[in-house]
């Protein structure tokens, strides 16, 4: 890169190339292997007792884990790409949000309302 | 107003040089961003459909817990495989990079034949994709995922031959990038498949 560059162009290079270090990995890595059993343990042997406890801890063990994979393994931060990658990803979650909450929600009501008469069909002649 | 000053009001004709690939990584970021709401909606597909067994197997039926987690093994050493491979290539030597690359490949390769063990032998049971709306939403949830890895894998063989002739030049490294932001992002996902998927239908 020239020093003559002086637009607002044209840093975005090589600076935005994020940094690798072998810490990163090895806290991502050792992280995610601890989050991941956890998890599997939890739910193989029943620890927790409660299923819906249970299902509660791992969904919050998954959305930390998710947590470690971008910020160590993917290495987002708000500042790479002066932002847009952050800006992107926010947009992306709350579209997720959207789509699984929603999807779930009317999914939910529309079976509860649905629900089968005493007298259904199969116990017709 | 003539044509050309109209031209010089709209458009910026002096535009500064744009370094090759300058913009590589967000317009990648945004694609693997579009690629995560494929992944909502099969999830969220599968959230709905997931306990319509049409009185068929169920997840506690199918599913081997400590297979999955050799799986979920797999990629994550795959992971942290392809970190140092970019270490390697941060250090300049692409012979690192490639060994890293291989031994990357093998990981995914792993997991891939591994969930190919699991269908088959759920498809052998009679557990297929027609066989009750949760099969189907979990043999689509699942094998997109499978298909993306199996991408991933073309896509690092590719890799190998280009740097293999042309060496850590710039439009490799990008694509090194690129393919790493790809690799670590399947990994995000499989979190999300073998958390709400696999854990969470053991314990329905």
């Amino acid at each position: 890169m020239s020093a003559a560059h002086t637009d607002s162009h044209g840093d975005a290079h090589h600076d935005d190339a994020p940094h690798f270090s072998i810490r990163d990995y090895a806290t991502g890595f050792f992280a995610s292997v601890v989050l991941t059993a956890i998890p599997f343990w939890l739910v193989m042997t029943g620890a927790l007792g409660d299923k819906t406890l249970t299902a509660l801890v791992i969904a919050g063990f998954a959305v930390v884990q998710v947590i470690v994979h971008m910020i160590y393994f993917l290495h987002m931060n708000t500042k790479s790409q002066g932002g847009w990658n952050f800006l992107a990803l926010m947009f992306t979650v709350i579209l997720v949000g959207i789509v699984l909450s929603g999807s779930l929600w009317v999914m939910y009501h529309l079976n509860h309302n649905m629900m089968p008469m005493p007298h259904s069909m199969n116990e017709l002649p | 107003m003539s044509t050309a000053d109209l031209t010089a009001q709209y458009y910026d004709l002096n535009e500064h040089d744009h370094p090759e690939g300058g913009s590589t990584q967000l317009g990648f970021w945004i694609y693997l961003m579009s690629d995560c709401l494929i992944f909502a909606m099969l999830f969220a597909a599968f959230g709905v459909l997931g306990a319509n067994y049409a009185a068929g197997p169920g997840p506690k039926d199918l599913f081997e817990l400590p297979l999955v987690a050799v799986n979920t093994a797999m990629l994550l050493f795959s992971s942290i495989t392809y970190g140092f491979a970019m270490i390697e290539m941060q250090r300049g030597r692409v012979g690192g990079v490639k060994f890293w690359l291989v031994v990357t490949a093998l990981f995914g390769a792993a997991f891939l034949s591994i969930e190919m063990y699991e269908f088959s032998h759920l498809i052998a049971d009679g557990a297929t994709p027609q066989r009750s709306a949760f099969l189907s939403s979990f043999f689509t949830l699942v094998g997109t995922h499978g298909l993306h890895v199996t991408f991933g894998l073309v896509w690092l063989g590719v890799l190998l031959v280009q740097l293999s002739q042309h060496g850590l030049i710039e439009a490799n490294r990008r694509r090194l990038l690129c393919l790493s932001m790809f690799w670590h992002f399947l990994d995000l996902v499989w979190v999300g498949v073998f958390t709400f998927v696999y854990l969470m239908g053991t314990l329905r």
